[in-house]
């Protein structure tokens, strides 16, 4: 089991380098363009290239890259260019914010998805209607659209709840939950519509198995078949669900904070794509990578627990 | 000779026509095209130029002019609406294309050749899976410039593990089957093997996944312009959502509209690909488990007069639903057994041996119903027992050793666990006491080493130490009735006399009845004092195993002992003529 | 090379990686023999029908085809008589393409190998299923319309279509029904008789090769233990694992059943 955790923990590793040194070589290419783009058109030829040369831009790539990974290994991911601070800082804000929404989103997820799935998966019939159409309605709606469609609804209609804006939990516990609704429900809903309907096809998988005719013909009740052997056995596929749909959840958060003007991570990257500063998209690819590396640690430690093919391997 | 046909189960329509023959493939065709009718005539039904701004227009409710108003510019949204359909198509087919094109092809090399191709290809389709899309996207928004082309290229690129794992996983699924094998020792090229026999099986898994892959795309694309980073100039849903948006507060009805049409089209994507795997899975099976009659059964048969019957069944009917009501698949078998007696329970495949015996235990697979006749054990009748009233009877007093001794051990639980929770919960004693008696058993069935056995997970002992641990299982109550179902099919035929040696010997010291399912009159004629010989549902022969052996009564029984191949006279051996010269 | 032997395994050897799943398997075929082969899960059987197919590895050893040696070859790089090496499989059901008619299953391999353009190869399919007792109008079928013992004339069928010289038998009964069986083993003699070609026979089931063999050889843990003549082999083994594997197969009779199993008690209580 240890090598097997240590091959998942390499493959972590040069996946943190590799797509790190990718997007370096993609999005410091154009280091002119950016200075162009942060002076607007008014500037001249020489004004761009003076602060081309300001912010390090016209040393070739290489030299580039060399000092940010170096720096990047202590913990320095350098300055960021259209606003004061330096990028771990600015991250260091951004990073719980998201993770408060994406994690919220996740339990949620996992909790509906797992009640749906089970009860559709045992039930059949209306329960399995139900997470057809769920699902249908969670891959068809955008997360985008629903949470304009929601702020319509219960912020500007019914007003029971903020448009937009976050409240830290330190600062207020009962406005950080009312502030993470509508945001949380918009991002949940297309994840909850495949998830349940995967947690459905691996329970109906663990059900067929011969061993729970086994089971029942020795006298071991139906609960026990559902909760203790066919759920156990379930859980590999239902792990490799969520590992997908963390990383799913990451992503729609960059839309979604958009739409409720959270200050996250995502919305960092959208203002940071648009105005072309790129030692901040640098740490978001960075801090976005590590994060997904340690969750799917995480879930094959879960696994391997789980699973005694893997852990005796 | 056997020269006639099965009644053929003639269903060969198309695949285009079958789904249009589902309801909500129809609607999902419908729309689709409609669809790419409104793409292709978009300048013909718009009403107006999508980017001819009318100033007094700006957020302008619906009028008879601007059907669906005007939006923050003052555009009519409906011709804006009309012409976005095409940039967002656009869009999503150059993604598919990307993505299809290089995940199948990937896919196909890597599942059919392996080894260091699949590796390689393998890590970095993981690799691209871990990453959150849209942020990659955003990321390389100034690299690859504003046109929204360019980053639904990319994406095509990130969404192609999708397409890469689906036909990987078919291929390497289809490569061990056997007529692959027949398909290249006839001399077939792998090209040829490729195109010919691996297209044709992995063609409409990709055809979903195409389906679905399009309506992602569509979202993200959408996504990405409605966070600004399209191309402000052209006309798209996605783009339109982010006019709606920044007008929200004095214009909301705006973000319907174009909302709406991405919905609409993902979901009909969606459906169209839920109608196509429907006709896949379903096959010739009927549409839907109907909810058939149970005909009630009309007078109950008495119970068995004499106490020494065991169990005794009369004019058993065991039905499935089917696509004309049901299907019977077991009709009308009789048959007693005595106290002590092992029984032998023989026929080809379909007879409904085995579904008698599913009958008894009350296991019959999903949809399976008694219809009719008694079942009466010890007294009882099994027909009209509760669920309840079964499960106490399953372990206790019926037991069940099965075919498959690896697939009936839950593989994520230590055997010595699946021997203990039973007994905790038929038997009532405690986990120190289950345990003892556990391992007592274990070594009672001829494992060497009892200890190590009920440590080990399943994957970790052979297939006949399985089916001793499967056999332990089913004795570890001292049940009254064992039915064992084909119990040494799958094992080699040393290990099955040790095994049959084994259920003798445990059948002698506990006094337990048995009934061996079995289609090998070996077996039979090793095993059992009484012997049914079935057909179709029926039994034809019932006699003493002696009598049956000695002088069977029915044709069919003559035929199949006839067919049993014993003591064949060798062939001599003369070169063909041919060869000689 | 006698012309008098048709294929001849010399010292055959198969590793993968630390495992070594044939372990110096020498045997021969004559023309329009059947040699048996036996053996129990694992014993390699299959492996060496593997090798000689082209389908499988070999580490070393010849496999000698009419005086060529052809081992570690693939179908496709084999030339000549070697490409009239032949397939049935054991599993009715997963050897023909579900997607596929009967008669494509049957075209393909005389168009692959050239013998036969698609027009002309589309007339013999009739011959085929004729000699293999399927009805003409099975052609345009597929392979779920037709029980199991129907699937495996097609496949059948599907080796004949190249004229073989040999044809390497996987199992190809033992997933029918016993009638079934019979009636398949039949048709093999039947043949067997009308075209001469010789038989590698692959089955775990002593009587079934008994019936067919003319010589069987009996395979445990990747070695051949003893090969011979079908009567001395399968009726009175000297090696004591044959004695074994003959003794522990049930017969169909109780009273003759009960004399074998107290002489396999008294054998392993022997060895």
């Amino acid at each position: 089991m240890i090598k097997y955790l240590l091959r998942r923990l390499a493959f972590g590793v040069v996946l943190v380098v590799v797509v790190s040194t990718l997007t370096f070589f993609l999005v410091f290419s154009g280091g002119e363009r950016v200075a162009a783009n942060i002076l607007g058109d008014s500037a001249s030829s020489a004004d761009i290239a003076a602060l081309t040369h300001k912010l390090g831009a016209d040393r070739p790539l290489l030299v580039q890259y060399g000092e940010w990974i170096t720096k990047a290994a202590h913990g320095d991911l350098g300055s960021a260019w259209t606003t004061t601070g330096s990028v771990t800082e600015i991250l260091w804000r951004r990073v719980p914010v998201t993770l408060s929404i994406v994690g919220t989103a996740v339990l949620m997820m996992t909790a509906i998805s797992a009640v749906l799935g089970i009860t559709a998966a045992v039930l059949g019939g209306w329960a399995d209607r139900l997470i057809q159409v769920v699902s249908v309605i969670g891959f068809a709606v955008p997360n985008f659209w629903l949470g304009l469609l929601l702020i319509i609804v219960f912020a500007l209609d019914l007003r029971w709840l903020p448009a937009t804006g976050y409240v830290t939990f330190a600062s207020s516990p009962a406005a950080w939950i009312t502030s993470l609704v509508l945001p949380v429900t918009a991002l949940v809903l297309s994840g909850i519509a495949s998830a349940s309907q995967q947690m459905r096809g691996a329970v109906i998988d663990a059900l067929a198995q011969d061993y729970v005719r086994t089971l029942s013909a020795r006298g071991i009740g139906p609960a026990s078949i559902l909760y203790r052997h066919a759920l156990r056995n379930a859980m590999p596929a239902a792990l490799t669900v969520l590992s997908v749909q963390f990383i799913a959840l990451l992503g729609g958060a960059a839309i979604i904070e958009r739409v409720f003007a959270i200050p996250g991570l995502g919305e960092l990257t959208v203002r940071s794509a648009i105005v072309g500063d790129v030692p901040v998209l640098m740490g978001v690819v960075l801090t976005m990578i590590v994060v997904v590396v340690i969750v799917n640690i995480v879930i094959d430690i879960i696994n391997a627990w789980v699973n005694p093919k893997v852990r005796l391997s | 000779m056997n020269s006639s046909i099965a009644p053929a189960v003639r269903e060969r329509t198309s695949l285009v026509r079958s789904v249009l023959a589902n309801p909500t493939g129809l609607v999902a065709s419908v729309i689709l095209l409609s669809l790419a009718l409104v793409i292709i005539f978009a300048p013909a039904i718009a009403p107006f130029d999508p980017v001819k701004v009318q100033v007094f227009k700006v957020n302008a409710p619906p009028d008879a002019e601007f059907l669906l108003g005007g939006d923050g510019s003052g555009r009519d949204i409906l011709s804006r609406l009309i012409y976005g359909a095409r940039n967002t198509v656009l869009g999503a087919l150059i993604a598919v294309s990307v993505a299809g094109t290089l995940g199948v092809t990937t896919g196909l090399f890597a599942g059919y050749y392996g080894r260091l191709i699949d590796t390689i290809a393998s890590w970095i389709s993981n690799g691209l899976m871990a990453l959150p899309a849209i942020i990659v996207l955003l990321a390389f928004f100034q690299a690859l410039g504003s046109s929204i082309y360019m980053s639904m290229a990319v994406f095509g690129v990130m969404l192609s593990p999708g397409f890469f794992r689906l036909t990987r996983n078919l291929v390497q699924g289809v490569k061990h089957e056997l007529y692959i094998d027949a398909a290249r020792v006839s001399g077939l090229s792998d090209l040829r093997i490729i195109t010919q026999h691996i297209l044709l099986v992995i063609r409409a898994p990709v055809v979903i996944q195409v389906s679905i892959v399009s309506g992602i795309a569509i979202v993200i694309q959408a996504g990405l312009e409605f966070l600004g980073l399209g191309d402000a100039s052209l006309p798209t849903w996605g783009g339109m959502l982010q006019n709606a948006f920044d007008n929200l507060y004095t214009a909301p009805l705006s973000a319907f509209s174009s909302g709406l049409a991405i919905s609409l089209t993902v979901a009909s994507l969606v459906l169209l690909a839920n109608a196509i795997r429907d006709r896949m899975q379903r096959g010739d099976a009927p549409q839907r488990l109907r909810h058939l009659k149970v005909p009630v059964p009309s007078t109950s048969a008495p119970a068995p007069a004499s106490a020494d019957i065991l169990l005794e069944i009369r004019d058993l009917v065991v039905g499935y639903p089917g696509r004309d009501g049901w299907v019977n698949v077991v009709n009308g078998v009789s048959l007693s057994l005595k106290r002590g007696e092992i029984f032998g329970l023989v026929g080809e495949s379909g007879s409904g041996k085995t579904q008698t015996a599913f009958a008894v235990l009350g296991l019959l697979s999903a949809g399976g119903r008694i219809l009719s006749g008694s079942i009466y054990f010890d007294g009882q009748d099994l027909t009209r027992a509760s669920p309840s009233e079964m499960r106490r009877l399953r372990g206790r007093h019926i037991a069940y050793v099965p075919q498959e001794p690896m697939s009936n051990l839950d593989p994520s639980f230590r055997i010595g666990y699946q021997l203990v929770e039973p007994m905790m919960k038929v038997l009532g004693i405690s986990r120190a006491q289950a345990r003892k008696r556990a391992l007592e058993l274990l070594g009672h069935v001829g494992l060497a080493d009892p200890e190590r056995v009920f440590k080990s997970y399943p994957h970790q002992i052979s297939g006949g130490m399985a089916q001793r641990v499967l056999i332990a299982g089913a004795v570890a109550c001292k049940p009254d009735l064992l039915i064992a179902d084909e119990p040494t099919t799958a094992l080699d035929v040393t290990v099955q006399a040790e095994v049959l040696d084994l259920l003798r010997n445990l059948q002698a010291e506990y006094g337990m009845s048995i009934i061996i399912v079995t289609h090998n009159f070996g077996v039979v004629a090793d095993m059992c004092d009484m012997v049914a010989v079935m057909r179709n549902g029926a039994v034809v022969e019932t006699n003493a195993a002696r009598e049956l052996f000695a002088a069977p009564q029915h044709e069919y029984t003559k035929m199949l002992l006839d067919s049993v191949l014993e003591d064949s006279k060798p062939r001599t051996y003369s070169a063909p003529q041919e060869e000689l010269v | 090379m006698s012309s008098n032997v048709l294929l001849d395994c010399q010292a055959v050897n198969t590793r993968f990686g630390s495992l070594h799943v044939l372990k110096d398997v020498s045997f021969d075929i004559r023309p329009g023999e059947t040699v048996g082969l036996v053996g129990e899960s694992g014993s390699g059987k299959t492996t060496i029908g593997r090798a000689i197919l082209g389908i499988g590895p070999v580490t070393s050893g010849r496999i000698v085809f009419k005086g060529v040696d052809i081992a570690g070859q693939s179908p496709r790089e084999r030339k000549g008589d070697a490409t009239r090496i032949q397939a049935v499989f054991q599993d009715p059901y997963t050897s023909l393409n579900p997607s596929m008619t009967v008669e494509d299953c049957l075209v393909e391999p005389m168009v692959a190998r050239g013998i036969a353009g698609l027009q002309e190869a589309r007339g013999r399919v009739r011959a085929l299923l004729d000699q293999v007792a399927l009805p003409a109008d099975a052609a345009q079928r597929f392979p779920r319309e037709f029980s199991g013992g129907q699937r495996q004339r097609v496949a059948i069928a599907r080796a004949l279509a190249l004229s073989p010289k040999l044809i390497v038998c996987d199992e190809p009964v033992s997933a029918l029904d016993l009638s079934t069986q019979a009636r398949v083993l039949e048709l093999f003699i039947d043949l067997q008789q009308r075209t001469g070609v010789a038989y590698l026979f692959i089955s775990h089931d002593l009587a079934v090769v008994r019936h067919l063999a003319h010589r069987v050889a009996v395979m445990r843990a990747g070695g051949i233990v003893e090969f011979g003549d079908c009567d001395q082999v399968t009726a009175r083994p000297s090696h004591p694992y044959t004695q074994r594997l003959l003794l522990a197969a049930p017969v169909a009779d109780p009273v003759r059943q009960a004399e074998r199993r107290a002489q396999f008690k008294s054998l392993v209580a022997g060895v």
